[in-house]
């Protein structure tokens, strides 16, 4: 198996002149590598360069040392293929959730220069979409006329229409509630399994990562590397059930140990 | 309901009893009409002298909208230039602060060098004075991206003008439409303080001679005429916001 996203040796620091290891180091010698159609979740204590990590896998940011190759070959632009959904939704205010959906669509080729041509079928997949979060016939409302939950399962959406083959998500459920929270792990459990889509998601909570991933990474502190690597055998598809049962919570506090060492070292 | 009607009322109610005040007091204390004339004074001048300050009123307007005509060209160009670059931002700044710092009224004289009195200086001053709040408001538009937005759209390989187009510039419109109620006002200044000392025309022409006679009701009735297009303009530049950019108003969008 070849991986489909590769950080090999990887080292960034922030606000250095002509990059170098002057300035802040926010990464040092970092080293992943993911699957195609792999779930991988990073977690790590807080300032330790998980969104750098997610910045160098998509070219936002070139590293000074080591390499990031995606599909074997060495990024030196912004990838161009990567849905992304951060913390916060992001949606633009004056589109409705429907065109918020468009978006990508606007800037993504092919679909960009098909636009015009294909808008009845592009209208009809992001309705498609919002209704399989939950969200069927709220395409004309605009994002501030929705919950917080609504915003961050349309940022989703707006992160999955174009059908990505690489989806980044930077603590996406970090502002909601644990109920919310829970209803978008299956949202994004059920995309991943019908997509195989490669996913990277990080997280501070530690359910979170073991729930949903295949392999969870921790990371030290700053500067950041991977300091531990955790398969997660759970059998899927995985229920909601699995988190209460002594397995889950056996990798659960295992991970809380290295988190723990992290912080510590 | 009543209370709606209340708030629809109260501009007129609160503008009508600052005249009753204004009159009374002038009345009660027996204020000399050179010195403060009362409102019945400044109604009768508006009416003796009707036709010079309607002809002054129309030639100050024309001035003032060319004037900010071309602040609204320029400093939406300006803005965008300086929004769109860090590197142009930073040298243009300080030199954009100095400029405005300067008080406008100190440029007449050299407008007046380059173009002679009348109607070209005072055009340029109504533009020098009020380009500035433009040219900022836009750039903060700008410049205010959320960075994580501009993220999601890079990763998805969007160009410099794509993000310009798809986002800054949509959401630069309420900056740039707040911007231009300041704007409007500021020209005013600027057309009459370069009437008031170089032109034969306009409102500050007109209260200029007036004091010259020593017609304090007509010089008030200038002023009177000159809030009066304030206000309208104001009024105007505000439905216009309203109808370019209601979606930020509704949606609680960062103003300014
Ligand atoms: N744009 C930037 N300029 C300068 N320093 C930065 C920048 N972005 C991040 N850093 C620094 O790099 C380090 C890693 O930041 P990063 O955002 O990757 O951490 P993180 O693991 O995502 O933190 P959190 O869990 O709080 O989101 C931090 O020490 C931070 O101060
Ligand atoms: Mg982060």
């Amino acid at each position: 198996m070849s991986a489909f996203v590769a950080l090999d040796g990887v080292s960034h620091s922030y606000g250095a002149v002509g990059g170098s290891a002057e300035g802040t180091l926010a990464v040092d010698g970092l080293t992943i590598s993911v699957e195609a159609g792999e779930f991988v979740a990073v977690v790590g204590p807080s300032g330790c360069g998980k969104s750098t990590l997610m910045k160098l896998a998509t070219g936002l940011q070139f590293p000074f040392k080591g390499a990031v190759r995606i599909a074997g070959n060495v990024i030196r632009s912004p990838v161009k293929i990567a849905g992304m959904a951060f913390q916060a939704p992001t949606l633009l205010p004056w589109r409705t959730t429907l065109d918020n959906l468009l978006l990508p669509l606007e800037i993504v080729e092919p679909h960009r220069s098909e636009m015009r041509r294909r808008k009845p079928e592009y209208i009809e997949r992001a309705r498609k979409l919002l209704a399989s979060v939950g969200l069927g016939g709220l395409g004309g409302k605009y994002p501030w006329e929705l919950s917080g939950g609504m915003q961050q399962r349309t940022s989703l959406c707006r992160a999955l229409i174009h059908e990505p083959q690489l989806l980044m998500l930077d603590e996406p459920f970090a502002a909601l509630d644990a109920f919310t929270r829970e209803e978008l792990w299956c949202v994004i459990r059920d995309l991943h399994a019908a997509r195989k889509i490669t996913v990277i998601l990080v997280t501070h909570d530690l359910r979170e990562a073991v729930f949903l991933a295949d392999r969870v990474f921790v990371m030290s502190s700053r500067p950041g590397r991977i300091i531990a690597e955790r398969p997660i055998e759970l059998p899927r598809p995985r229920e909601l059930d699995v988190t209460f049962t002594p397995a889950f919570s056996d990798i659960v506090q295992e991970l809380r140990g290295h988190i723990v060492r992290a912080r510590q070292g | 309901m009543s209370q709606q009607l209340l708030i629809r009322a109260s501009p007129w109610i609160f503008t009508i009893v600052t005249a009753l005040v204004w009159e009374a007091a002038c009345r009660l204390f027996q204020i000399p009409p050179f010195f403060l004339p009362p409102p019945t004074a400044i109604a009768e001048a508006f009416v003796e002298f009707w036709g010079p300050i309607y002809r002054n009123s129309l030639y100050t307007l024309s001035t003032t909208l060319i004037g900010f005509g071309m602040a609204v060209g320029f400093g939406l160009a300006l803005g965008l230039v300086v929004g769109w670059s860090r590197a142009i931002y930073a040298g243009l700044y300080p030199l954009m602060i100095g400029f405005n710092a300067v008080p406008k009224v100190a440029v007449v004289p050299i407008l007046v060098l380059w173009f002679g009195i009348g109607f070209i200086p005072a055009v340029l001053t109504a533009f020098l004075i009020s380009f500035f709040p433009i040219v900022v408001n836009v750039a903060t538009g700008l410049a205010t991206i959320e960075p994580e937005l501009e993220d999601v759209l890079k990763a998805l390989g969007a160009s410099k003008l794509d993000i310009m187009r798809k986002v800054g510039i949509p959401r630069t419109l309420p900056y740039f439409f707040g911007s231009l109620k300041v704007a409007i006002t500021l020209a005013f200044v600027g057309s009459v303080i370069s009437e008031s000392t170089a032109s034969n025309y306009g409102i500050g022409n007109l209260m200029l001679q007036a004091q010259a006679r020593f017609e304090v009701p007509l010089i008030f009735a200038g002023l009177v005429a000159l809030a009066v297009e304030g206000i309208a303009m104001y009024g105007l530049m505000a439905i216009l916001e309203n109808r370019m950019t209601g979606w930020a108003q509704r949606s609680g969008f960062a103003q300014n």
